[in-house]
């Protein structure tokens, strides 16, 4: 069987094998799987055994290839789904100010929350959303959603409607309108915060459904953000943090948190040392121990255990891949 | 209709992985969708948007939009040859409008406030700063001190001058290997993203 065969022979496998677990899912016998703890065990033993034989083998001189690298790096996040292991997630400071920052607002407070990012950052930014609205609906805040990012309205949506269904909240009987109301997205980056400084409406003639700015009881008395007790952004890049951080926070005023995608956070850290930002949730980390500060366990909790084993897979794969080469090095000076 | 989203959704988040085994036809396809479709909807959300939805509907209410309108038409001029140079004029105007808006911004924010946060009374400005806040205090200006003698091309990097260009490439290099590491968990989080929708909402493997 020639390589071509033996390719297509693997595809077609994988193909019945989704068919046949896709079929288990709508037809209600697939519910899914979950390792006991012993075996979760048995199976980071093994991995970690079979690191250990690949730097053996790394320094006998036989070196891997990068399909081997990517291979456990996916098995590193996936196997972490199935398994009864959990991770002891602790509260750093920036996490801690950005809530106590929520916390003082009083019940009816507006927050204005600006979704400036789209679903390739969701796995990191839609916990915190969640998170974020479950707080400000428990806690009776009013929310005003915008986006500088096309989809970023579509992202807060998916997160309100997902929370609405929570019973606490859904008692409560919130409206649209009244309670939350989603003004939808603008272009013009930073230039839009700039306008909304003076004037919201000039900027958000409608919500997203078309309806006046003026028609909707939540926000037709805002004016400006001097209007709004508290901003908080959830940015993957620009125009993110850092625009909001120069306009609204520092010629504005607006007291704000943010929410940063890991490749964004070390950019915006030093906004609070010097008091611009409240406080941040950094990456999905950022996102886990605001789930846990907030009471709920979410995405960014159970991605966790994930981005752990990641990591220890990759600091692994540094530590061979240092070997391979300081005895490759070794072995052309000889 | 949901379970035909769901496949096709499954179907491209493969053929995007299938790259690490090797360059293939499934991934070229997805790829080519993948960017037909961000150029679509683009396109589509910025007409509806801005041209109907910001533009022809409040026309009447503010007549300060017709003069971008007529700045956009200008720089669409760029299509015909030979009045293409007309589109310099809307350019120049972002350009100029767009320099006069950072330069404030950025001058106020990410310098004036960063160096007056660089330099902080070693006790704290009430008095109140732990252990803790004194020893990252002056690590922040020694590791601030440091790399700007690094980037100080004007002397040569010798004796005193010298040795404090080393400690500032000790500094870059913990930041950008912290930055590194917060790449590697970002991109790590977009993975982990995709395989729970493979294996939790596509297959229900999940539990």
């Amino acid at each position: 069987m020639n390589a071509r065969m033996k390719e297509i022979l693997v595809v077609a496998v994988l193909t019945v094998f989704c068919a046949i677990m896709y079929w288990g899912k709508v037809d209600g016998w697939m519910t899914g799987f979950q390792f006991s703890f012993g075996l979760s065990m048995t199976v980071v033993i093994l991995i970690a055994v079979s690191l250990l034989v690949i730097l053996y083998l790394t320094l006998r001189g036989k070196l891997i290839g990068r399909r081997v690298v990517f291979l456990y790096v996916g098995i590193s996040v996936t196997l972490p789904f199935f398994m009864s292991l959990s991770q002891e997630i602790k509260i750093s400071p920036e996490v801690q100010t950005l809530y106590e920052g929520i916390a003082e607002l009083p019940p009816g407070s507006v927050v204005l929350t600006a979704f400036d990012y789209d679903p390739p950052s969701a796995p990191e930014l839609q916990p915190m959303a969640e998170s974020f609205f479950r707080y400000c609906f428990n806690n009776d805040l009013k929310v005003v959603v915008i986006g500088l990012w096309p989809q970023g309205p579509q992202q807060a949506n998916i997160a309100i409607e997902k929370i609405l269904l929570d019973e606490a909240i859904a008692a409560k009987n919130l409206q649209y309108g009244i309670d939350y109301v989603n003004l939808g997205f603008q272009t013009g980056n930073e230039f839009v915060i700039q306008r909304m400084g003076s004037d919201f409406k000039s900027m958000f003639p409608t919500d997203y459904t078309g309806t006046p700015y003026n028609d909707l009881p939540l926000v037709r008395n805002i004016k400006n953000f001097s209007n709004i007790d508290y901003g908080f952004n959830l940015s993957a890049g620009y125009p993110g943090t850092v625009e909001w951080v120069q306009v609204a926070v520092d010629r504005y005023g607006l007291k704000m948190g943010a929410g940063n995608t890991a490749v964004q956070a070390p950019q915006c850290y030093p906004y609070i040392r010097s008091g611009q930002l409240v406080g941040i949730l950094g990456g999905m980390n950022g996102a886990a121990e605001f789930e846990l500060m907030t009471g709920t366990v979410g995405k960014g909790t159970k991605f966790m255990l994930s981005q752990s084993f990641a990591h220890m897979i990759v600091i692994a794969f540094i530590i061979i891949g240092n070997v391979a080469y300081f005895r490759g090095g070794r072995k052309q000076k000889l | 209709m949901e379970h035909f989203a769901i496949w096709v959704a499954a179907f491209l988040t493969m053929g995007i992985i299938s790259f690490l085994y090797k360059d293939n036809a499934w991934y070229k396809l997805s790829e080519a969708i993948f960017v037909g479709i961000s150029a679509g909807y683009w396109f589509v959300t910025l007409f509806w948007d801005n041209i109907y939805g910001k533009f022809w509907v409040g026309r009447g209410d503010d007549a300060m939009l017709y003069i971008g309108a007529f700045l956009g038409l200008l720089m669409l001029m760029r299509l015909v040859p030979k009045v293409g140079w007309i589109s310099r004029w809307p350019l120049a105007f972002i350009v100029g409008a767009t320099a006069g808006f950072y330069l404030i911004n950025y001058f106020s924010s990410n310098v004036m406030r960063q160096v007056e946060d660089t330099i902080m009374p070693l006790l704290g400005t009430d008095y109140s700063a732990t252990t803790y806040d004194m020893i990252g205090n002056i690590v922040i200006a020694v590791g601030t001190f440091s790399g700007l003698v690094y980037f100080f091309f004007s002397k040569e990097h010798k004796g005193v001058f010298g040795g404090t260009a080393k400690v500032g490439i000790f500094f870059l290099m913990i930041t950008f290997g912290a930055s590194f590491g917060y790449t590697v968990m970002s991109r790590m989080s977009l993975l982990i993203g995709r395989l729970d929708f493979l294996f939790g909402d596509w297959l229900g493997m999940i539990k």
